[in-house]
């Protein structure tokens, strides 16, 4: 028995002797977000392993790092949260030394209101949170928010709708023709009442439902674009609209933290996926757009033209990038959001 | 004599790691909980460390959003409550009716098959409560097993909307938490003396006299743990109405989770926290109280 034990410990020292004399960069990411297949051909380019651990949600992952001694060289936020992070000086500016190709970035990304002249990030994916219906159920327009806030008979009872907070409340205050973090109380309050009367027709506020749509147990909600496209293409019926009052647009961005152990790799990392054809793999696997020019060319071609994924030219006006509301405004949204699901 | 006694003394220590580990694991979160549930929210969650009461204040009342003079009951708060309470209290019930004559059944098959159903009581308990969610759900769902087998049979034209309702709650809560109801059952009735049933019909009693003058009361121990190890974890339930449920209403624990998430507003998560901690404390003491003078009165 001791003797077992003994060559346990021993074992188990030297894999991890092993591990410290091979390069490594630890990435904190959303769960099923990063493709394997973009790291396999990291690790061959560079040697350097990569291991990936998983947040679920902006809020877990701003927790965990603000804590310190994460071990994290990478991390993923959404935009809106991108300014609270470098703020608080968790990130380190991108090396110009090593993050060379920061032009492959599309131009319409390359100078954004949450890291102007990307200083300290680089797109990873972006996306929309739009309307998904069954076009065999409803044949009326769907590029409209009502279709979920004032729905029609035939949808009505059969919604679902994403648990986001945030989504949600944006669509219904976009929808009233209201600023994303509007204070004005007015507006609110018609948006707390145009809920509270569309919610008896809702059938479910659930995440994980691509095969509950596929399958009929939904014919419309509120959706992500990506999630949207996974529908289509198990059932065609399903189509995804913009609504034309305005609909949230979100780009997650990676960046190095402050306190990051491999700073180095994890720069290489970072010029390593704005690469056309490496930004390509994040898109098949994910099912979302990137935001580094060139790489449709490497896409799946079922994504190229996808209407998910291209926004139609008269509805891109209409989208608008999130931003995190102050506390004052987001406690009005998260009280209408307790009243709603009381 | 004394060297007994410091023997003892001595040995009392050994103790004392697996106590560390407990109250630094325990009391420790605990109090930051405490302490959270006093302070003013930070930005983007965390804290700030300003004493105020705020947060509890929030917990019972409200001031209307669009009118912060009036100051209401936070009747969204209290409806949540209310409903974790009572989904609580049907989970309970429902296990203690499925799972009186489950116990029963096992009590009174010979010693050596006792084993085997135990352990089949006990398989659940080897998949992820998450899976077994799941599995319901393909079961329960419209284009799920039960309602193919309805349809198949004509016994109805279109399909049965059992997901998302109370309905489902319940069931995926009673399925869950049934084995923490027939174990201390069985416990209980494996202890029974049952030349005591004998007597009772050697006394001429029937057979429901048998089992409400004899039986329940020989077990009501097996139904008191039974029932706080079923009721403890109902009311704190988050992932069962979330996929069952399909997130329509929220439970105590959803509530939680939303201030600690996108609501960013720890204080009020941990006094929310703090409250379910006291329910539990409440009906813990309610349970023991109850039991005691019946146990008084029975002596």
């Amino acid at each position: 028995m001791k003797r077992t034990i003994a060559l346990g410990a021993a074992a188990l020292l030297a894999s991890t002797s092993l591990a410290s004399a091979q390069e490594v960069l630890n990435l904190y990411n959303w769960g099923n977000y990063t493709s394997p297949e973009l790291l396999e051909r990291f690790t061959e380019e560079t040697g350097i392993e990569v291991t990936v651990t998983d947040f679920d949600s902006n809020d877990t992952a701003l927790a965990r790092i603000r804590q310190g001694g994460h071990g994290f060289d990478i991390v993923v936020p959404s935009d809106s949260y991108i300014q609270t992070w470098i703020e608080e000086e968790l990130f380190q500016p991108l090396d110009p030394e090593i993050v060379t190709d920061r032009d492959n970035i599309a131009p319409q990304w390359r100078d954004v209101d949450f890291d102007p002249g990307r200083e300290y990030t680089v797109p990873w994916a972006w996306g929309t949170t739009g309307v998904i219906v069954d076009t065999s159920v409803y044949s009326g327009d769907i590029n409209t928010a009502e279709v979920i806030l004032d729905p029609p008979s035939e949808l009505a009872g059969r919604i679902n709708v994403i648990p986001e907070m945030s989504d949600v409340m944006a669509l219904a205050i976009y929808y009233h023709g209201g600023e994303r973090c509007t204070d004005d109380m007015d507006l609110l309050r018609q948006v707390r009442d145009t809920l509270m009367e569309a919610k008896p027709d809702w059938l479910a506020l659930d995440y994980g439902a691509v095969d509950s749509y596929a399958a009929g147990d939904f014919a419309a909600g509120i959706y992500w674009n990506g999630a949207s496209m996974r529908v289509r293409l198990q059932n065609d019926d399903f189509a995804y609209g913009y609504p034309q009052t305005g609909y949230p647009i979100w780009m997650d961005n990676a960046a190095v933290l402050a306190d990051a152990e491999n700073p180095e790799n994890a720069m290489r990392f970072i010029n390593f996926i704005i690469q056309p054809e490496n930004a390509a793999l994040i898109s098949n696997f994910a099912r979302y757009a990137n935001g580094i020019s060139g790489s449709e060319e490497f896409m799946d071609e079922e994504m190229r033209d996808a209407p998910e994924i291209v926004v139609p030219d008269e509805l891109v006006e209409a989208g608008r990038f999130g931003q995190a509301c102050p506390q004052e405004v987001n406690d009005i949204h998260t009280q209408i959001w307790t009243e709603l699901l009381q | 004599m004394a060297e007994a006694r410091e023997r003892h003394g001595w040995k009392w220590l050994l103790c004392t790691p697996a106590l560390i580990v407990l109250v630094a694991a325990a009391s420790g979160p605990l109090m930051i909980v405490v302490a959270y549930s006093f302070l003013t929210p930070g930005n983007m969650g965390g804290v700030e460390w300003d004493f105020t009461l705020e947060a509890w204040f929030r917990v019972f009342f409200r001031r209307d959003i669009f009118d912060p003079d009036a100051i209401t009951l936070n009747q969204a708060h209290l409806g949540v409550f209310g409903r974790s309470v009572l989904l609580s209290l049907q989970t309970t019930l429902l296990c203690a009716v499925l799972g009186f004559p489950t116990a029963w059944f096992i009590a009174t098959r010979p010693p050596s098959s006792r084993t085997l159903w135990l352990f089949l009581i006990t398989i659940p308990f080897w998949t992820n409560l998450l899976i077994r969610t799941f599995a319901i759900q393909e079961v329960i769902r419209n284009n799920g097993t039960i309602n193919a087998v309805l349809t198949g049979l004509g016994v109805i034209d279109s399909p049965l909307q059992m997901m998302y309702t109370d309905f489902a709650i319940l069931l995926g809560m009673a399925y869950v938490f049934l084995p923490l109801m027939v174990l201390p059952l069985y416990a209980a009735m494996d202890k029974l003396d049952f030349r005591l049933v004998e007597a009772g019909y050697d006394l001429y009693a029937s057979r429901v006299q048998v089992l409400w003058h004899v039986i329940l009361p020989l077990v009501k121990p097996g139904f008191i743990a039974g029932s706080i190890l079923v009721f403890i974890p109902s009311i704190g339930a988050y992932v069962t109405p979330r996929v069952l449920g399909g997130g329509r209403t929220m439970m105590l624990g959803n509530l939680i989770a939303l201030q600690f998430g996108q609501g960013r507003n720890w204080p009020l998560g941990a006094a929310l926290a703090m409250l379910m901690l006291i329910i539990v404390v409440g009906a813990l003491i309610f349970y023991l109280r109850w039991a005691n003078r019946e146990e008084a009165r029975n002596v």
